[in-house]
């Protein structure tokens, strides 16, 4: 199991950068130095943000955004991409309109959803919805259409009707296609909501960042980095997993 | 086990086919590739859109959708589920048809018995040898208890050895289970080998329906003979039975020893490719070997066919085009030849 996460050896290279870092900053050998806390007052920092509460209110409105709209992203990507790869009719009506959208970056949508829907709660998650719905609806698609004919047509001739060959036949064998689309989003949800909580929205991740950018406090920024970083790997990590756990057997 | 009838096929590969497979029978529809043998297949299946009607005991089923025709099919790749095991695989026809789960998994062991494959229950098909799918295939094909069954080159991709051996075990199956079976091959030995009838089928027509024997001493036109590769056929006045399984047969002036079946013959066939041809006289005793004089050649790789005078006969031999270069063939030349005994085919023909 190559990509299973395993610390081992994968710790060794951080540990020679943290440690060049800490080293760097204290001995004032990095230019501007005056911007450069040691990786031991950033984990200091860390922990201050932890215990009086700021990191985990804004970490928490955050992950609900992503939570939220990215669940429903996926799942209206998963259902339209199911329909469209199902029925050619759905999928004749469908394809070119969101041939057009999907191109749009997601970030291209807020300033027209600041204005439709306003500066609330619900725009980081239309935004997120629309960030996660276009890829998880190709890539069904994609999973779909590719699915050999002749086992649709072998369990046909077995006696199943056409939803029980879709439910057990074209919707498991397009889990593999339909999971890179949803890991790949994952981690993309993450991006896409600190980006429109630094532009528009004044809780979150973003918005903390934007306001440690303001009080220029450095250690604070890279406290919200680490915290970003972390949360785009276990995204996709967890779906990396689920993904396995779903295919491992027959792949 | 119902009877399969077609009645004036026609789609966009099929002409106006008419056929009738009797209930327990297992038809051989043989032809070269692109002739429509799996399309027919696919109308039968109601896989395939087609003009005509197909019966199931007289009983029209052309409104019936697949899923309702009760038939097993073999593809010609298999179509495995990758996904699920080979019990899942073999109890999928039965699990979408709602059956009660006792008797799923009494059909189950069943099977798996049947294929001798109890070993592999847990296995999943991207472990399984090409042999070891085939089995699973069959008994998934197998599994609903379908009246007809229809198998798609099913040995095509096996190596001669293992397509040998599924092959007798199919016969046997198909006989012991009675079911009306029609098999898909471009292979002229399998034909004979497993169909009750063959019917050779050519660009969407049908040539010839008739026993192996039938269509081997009697090709009714040049498409047929051609595919099951324009044999040599020789009337033949005498033959004794002289042991070991063999008779000795006199035809033209020659002296030939065939392969003796129980009853006396009067015609013998052998293939071209079966007539060994050499410049420098073969080792060996000095039976079914000959001497003839070519008085045709025609190189049309990678088989040059060779025509010779033997005896009172006209024999068409054929050798790879390269080998017939080195020997330096040509017409007039007197060459060795050696009928190869296990490949002679004989015939009692009543009609004439």
């Amino acid at each position: 199991m190559a990509n299973k996460f395993r610390p081992g050896w994968g710790i060794l290279p951080v540990a020679l950068f943290l440690a060049a870092w800490e080293v760097g900053a204290r001995l004032n050998i990095i230019p501007a130095q005056l911007f450069f806390p040691p990786f031991s007052a950033v984990i200091e920092e860390f922990y201050t943000l932890i215990v009086n509460g700021v990191l985990l209110d804004n970490f928490l409105r955050s992950l609900f955004r992503v939570l939220v709209g990215f669940s429903l992203g996926c799942l209206g990507g998963l259902l339209v991409g199911v329909l469209m790869g199902w029925k050619e009719l759905i999928n004749k009506a469908l394809n070119p309109i969101i041939s057009i959208l999907y191109p749009i970056p997601a970030l291209g949508w807020l300033p027209l959803l600041m204005l439709w829907i306003g500066i609330n709660e619900m725009l980081p998650i239309a935004i997120i919805f629309i960030c996660s719905f276009f890829p998880v609806c190709y890539n069904t698609v994609a999973g779909i259409k590719g699915v050999d004919k002749n086992l649709i047509q072998a369990a046909r001739t077995l006696g199943a009707s056409e939803f029980k060959i879709l439910t057990s036949v074209v919707l498991p064998l397009a889990v593999p296609n339909i999971f890179t689309g949803l890991r790949l989003e994952a981690g993309m949800a993450w991006r896409v909501i600190i980006a429109a909580e630094m532009v528009a929205i004044p809780t979150g991740i973003g918005a903390l960042l934007m306001r440690a950018e303001s009080l220029i406090r450095i250690d604070i920024i890279i406290v919200c980095l680490m915290v970003l970083s972390m949360m785009c790997f276990t995204f996709e990590r967890v779906f990396l997993y689920l993904e396995q756990r779903l295919t491992a057997k027959w792949r | 086990m119902p009877s399969i009838e077609l009645r004036g096929v026609t789609n966009f590969i099929c002409r106006h086919i008419d056929l009738r497979i009797e209930d327990g029978e297992l038809l051989v529809l043989l032809g070269p590739t692109g002739a429509g043998k799996t399309t027919l297949l696919n109308v039968i299946a109601g896989l395939a859109e087609y003009n005509g009607s197909v019966l199931l005991d007289g009983s029209p089923i052309d409104d019936t959708p697949p899923h309702q025709r009760g038939i097993g099919y073999l593809f010609q790749d298999l179509a495995l589920f990758p996904h699920l095991d080979v019990s899942a695989n073999i109890t999928y026809g039965l699990k979408v048809q709602k059956r009660p789960p006792a008797e799923i998994m009494t059909r189950l062991k069943e099977l798996l018995r049947l294929m001798r494959i109890e070993h592999l229950a847990h296995c999943f098909p991207r472990d399984l040898s090409g042999g070891e799918r085939q089995k699973v295939a069959l008994a998934r094909a197998l599994a609903p208890s379908p009246q007809i069954l229809l198998l798609d080159e099913p040995l095509s991709n096996l190596d001669l050895r293992t397509s040998k051996y599924l092959r007798i075990e199919l016969k046997s199956l198909q006989s012991k289970l009675g079911i009306t079976t029609i098999y898909v091959t471009h292979n002229q030995r399998e034909a004979e080998e497993l169909g009750d009838r063959i019917a050779v089928i050519y660009q969407g027509t049908l040539q010839q329906v008739g026993t192996p024997q039938e269509i081997f001493f009697n090709p009714q036109n040049e498409h047929v003979s051609e595919f099951i590769g324009s044999p040599n056929i020789l009337p033949c006045k005498h033959c004794r039975e002289i042991g070991q399984g063999l008779m000795e047969i006199n035809t033209g002036g020659l002296t030939i020893i065939a392969p003796y079946e129980g009853t006396e013959v009067n015609k013998i066939a052998i293939s071209p490719r079966d007539i060994y041809i050499s410049a420098e006289k073969p080792p060996g005793p000095d039976l079914n070997r000959f001497k003839g004089v070519i008085t045709e050649i025609d190189p049309s790789p990678p088989l040059t066919r060779i025509k010779l005078e033997v005896g009172d006969h006209t024999l068409l031999a054929e050798v790879p085009t390269q080998i017939g270069e080195e020997m330096d063939l040509e017409v007039g030349k007197e060459v060795y030849l050696i009928l190869k005994l296990r490949w002679i085919k004989t015939l009692i023909d009543h009609s004439g």
